[in-house]
């Protein structure tokens, strides 16, 4: 089995990646780097993160969250994180990230954000 | 009092960081700790191993990365060494300061220090870094 798993879904114009896993240096930073330059490839743009199953991520995981994030703004699209574990929150707020991204609780709310 | 020590070799490879933090979490779990102790410790060895592997042997083959983990009646010891240059932790930037927030590297020694207790560095005059970090029980 993958370290990480993404399956991608389309909400409207808001491309949802379904993930769970691990992001860690290696086999799961590389998968989302490669989801996030097939999206901004295709012209998906618009891209919400569904991160309820990522139980775990490393300094290198939440530098290519980073670099996702700063790759998709700078094509003038969005990046959103949707579900965040209570360890993935406590480690984006002790780096200060958890006020660069732009976080939701609910699906619902976090699509309509996009419009 | 020492009460086991382990020691290990291991690979200048990316495999070797989650090898070395299966080998600290069949530790831990053999010594008895906190969960968020143990959370603590998986981290802190992932983030002193792939520093030994990039940035100490530059993933050469030919170098190893020891990890020695020690358990004692009051804290666990996990001990990486490297055979690389070397460098001087008072001049990595802090990753919290704003102009470094949106930096996509340099965040796994503010890790360390964060979830281990103690943490300190040995520049060997011969060549190698060693990192010692200590969570208390």
């Amino acid at each position: 089995m993958a370290e990480l798993n993404i399956a991608e879904r389309q909400a409207g114009d808001v491309t949802v990646l379904d993930m769970s896993g691990k992001i860690t240096i290696g086999e799961g930073s590389v998968a989302l780097r490669t989801a996030i330059r097939r999206l901004l490839e295709e012209g998906k743009k618009r891209i919400l993160l569904n991160l309820a199953g990522v139980g775990y991520i490393d300094s290198s995981g939440i530098g290519e969250l980073v670099s996702s994030y700063t790759a998709i703004n700078k094509d003038g699209g969005q990046l959103k994180l949707l579900n965040l574990t209570q360890k993935l929150q406590d480690l984006l707020t002790i780096t200060k990230l958890l006020t660069v991204f732009d976080v939701y609780e609910g699906e619902a709310e976090a699509l309509n954000s996009f419009k | 009092m020492t009460v086991e020590t382990t020691d290990f070799s291991l690979p200048s490879s990316i495999e070797a960081v989650a090898t070395a933090a299966a080998v600290v979490a069949e530790f831990v779990s053999r010594n008895g700790v906190s969960e968020e102790a143990a959370f603590g410790m998986d981290m802190a060895v992932r983030e002193a191993v792939t520093n030994a592997v990039l940035h100490g042997n530059k993933q050469d083959e030919n170098k190893a990365v020891d990890l020695t983990l020690k358990s004692s009646p009051d804290a666990f010891e996990i001990i990486v060494h490297d055979q690389g240059p070397g460098f001087n932790p008072s001049e990595v930037p802090d990753p919290t300061e704003d102009e470094n927030i949106l930096k996509t590297s340099g965040r796994g020694i503010f890790f360390m220090r964060t979830f281990m207790d103690e943490v300190d560095w040995l520049i060997r005059p011969e060549g190698g870094t060693t990192v010692r970090m200590l969570k208390r029980r």
